[in-house]
């Protein structure tokens, strides 16, 4: 094999991520969705990595969600986007980390217009001069919160408690890994292996011990598609695109699966539920689930954090097996205690989906 | 069962590994101008079938070379062999002898 020639076509595929000074976005849909995932992340770099990670308290949604859901016109959504990067050069950064994957899309797409069309990068400052009299520079470096996790995955790996191994069998998990289509179906080129070969999950399981699995529909999208979802009469597509994944991915037994997109662990979770509920059919062991997972949860599970503080106790599809597998303690006790102590309520168990 | 007030929609995956082409490859063998149609629907246009049903030689066509045969094998039977598609096929597709193998193997 030609080891040079092969290293000159994977520089296509490969990304430059900042090592440090970090400008966060948060998502709008995340923090509701799966609570714990962003503060893991600002835990882990804070704490365990030591790396500045600034947050901004006037960031705004990047209106991604009404952007492609067709409400938000293109230039009101430049221009917003335009505000972020007013937010971040007044608070003295340059590294953008947006922890959505419709985010990054966003902020992908805006400067590759403004690239392409400098008139528009011009129209679009003079509207926030304008709106707000704010000023922007262009972002040196903009790179997802899982690209960020992927550059210090062996940082984390090495300060990990536990590895994606199975403890009965001493074999690694199976994982599946689900890459949101925004972050590089969209520009192959800004993210870590392109559109064909997405690589920043596959890293961190790799590191963390797992073993990934190919499944057929692999690359198929969860199925959110916003207008999919978000309008009731087209719901029945975006389940049918969960549905058409797990029907691929069951033959081969994942023992768990984990994404990098605030839509993709919501539905794949989530639709867990409504397909047993329409079809009564389950796609994990023993009547239950496969348990659905962001990048920083697992991230936060090796390193030995609470999984209550994770979060887990969110999810439809019951964690507690797999935590078992890997021989995660937990006090189930404790499962629906928030902070302070404060009782969250425990949530009615479904038919069919078999729940801990 | 819970209603949510939609359904998991059908696949519309054309999975050619799956469906069953057996009726194409048969009108392939015995008619070969079957291989000749660029689907430009005059067939179609000009039928007289057409006018009064929802028969298309196009779309029959199409779902056979997909091995979506179950819409052709309700509905072949409604041409009634008049000929007037072979007058102006462009491509010279002998269309009442693609159909007659149709039923042949439908009827």
């Amino acid at each position: 094999m030609n080891i040079d020639g092969k290293i000159a076509i994977w520089k296509d595929y490969q990304k430059h991520i900042a090592a440090d000074k970090y400008f966060y976005v948060r998502s709008c849909v995340r923090q509701n969705f799966f609570p714990g995932s962003e503060t893991t992340f600002l835990r882990i770099l804070r704490e365990e990595l030591g790396k500045d990670v600034y947050e901004h308290p006037c960031h705004t949604t990047c209106t991604g969600i009404g952007y492609h859901g067709d409400i938000v016109p293109l230039d009101t959504m430049m221009t917003v986007v335009a505000r972020q990067f007013a937010l971040m050069t007044e608070a003295g950064y340059e590294n953008l980390v947006p922890s959505c994957i419709t985010s990054f899309g966003i902020y992908t797409e805006v400067l590759d217009t403004w690239h392409h069309f400098p008139e528009t990068e011009a129209r679009v400052r003079e509207y926030l001069k304008k709106a707000t009299g704010r000023e922007f520079k262009i972002p040196a470096n903009i790179a997802h919160a899982s690209d960020v996790v992927y550059k210090f995955r062996n940082e984390i790996s090495a300060k990990a408690k536990y590895k994606l191994v199975n403890q009965h069998t001493g074999k690694p998990l199976k994982v599946v890994e689900h890459i949101g289509c925004h972050y590089s179906k969209m520009f192959p080129d800004k993210g870590i292996g392109g559109a064909e070969y997405p690589y920043v999950l596959i890293g961190m399981v790799n590191d963390w011990g797992g073993e990934i699995v190919d499944y057929p529909e692999r690359r198929h999208c969860c199925g959110f598609g916003f207008r999919q979802y978000l309008v009731q009469a087209n719901r029945g597509y975006s389940i049918a695109c969960s549905h058409k994944k797990f029907e691929s991915m069951q033959p081969y037994k994942p023992d768990m699966i984990i994404t990098n997109c605030p839509g993709c662990p919501m539905f794949l979770d989530k639709w867990q539920y409504a397909i047993a509920e329409m079809e009564g059919k389950t796609y994990g062991e023993n009547g239950q689930g496969i348990p659905v997972f962001t990048y920083e949860e697992v991230a936060g599970l090796i390193l030995g954090y609470n999984p209550w503080d994770l979060g887990l106790q969110t999810h439809q599809v019951s964690c507690e097996p797999l935590l078992d597998k890997i021989g995660i303690p937990y006090n189930a006790a404790e499962k629906y205690d928030g902070v302070n102590g404060i009782k969250l309520g425990k949530p009615e168990k479904p038919a069919v989906l078999q729940c801990v | 069962m819970v209603d949510f007030g939609y359904k998991i929609a059908k696949d519309r995956q054309i999975d050619f590994d799956k469906n069953d082409r057996s009726i194409a490859q048969y009108v392939r063998k015995h008619e070969p101008t079957f291989n000749l149609c660029i689907s430009c629907g005059t067939c179609a246009a000009t039928c007289t079938a057409r006018q009064f049903t929802d028969f298309s030689l196009r779309k029959y066509i199409l779902l056979l070379r997909r091995g979506e045969n179950k819409e052709v094998i309700e509905n072949i039977h409604k041409c009634m062999l008049c000929g007037k598609c072979q007058l102006v096929c462009p491509m010279g597709v002998n269309t009442r002898g693609v159909i007659y193998r149709i039923m042949e193997m439908c009827i």
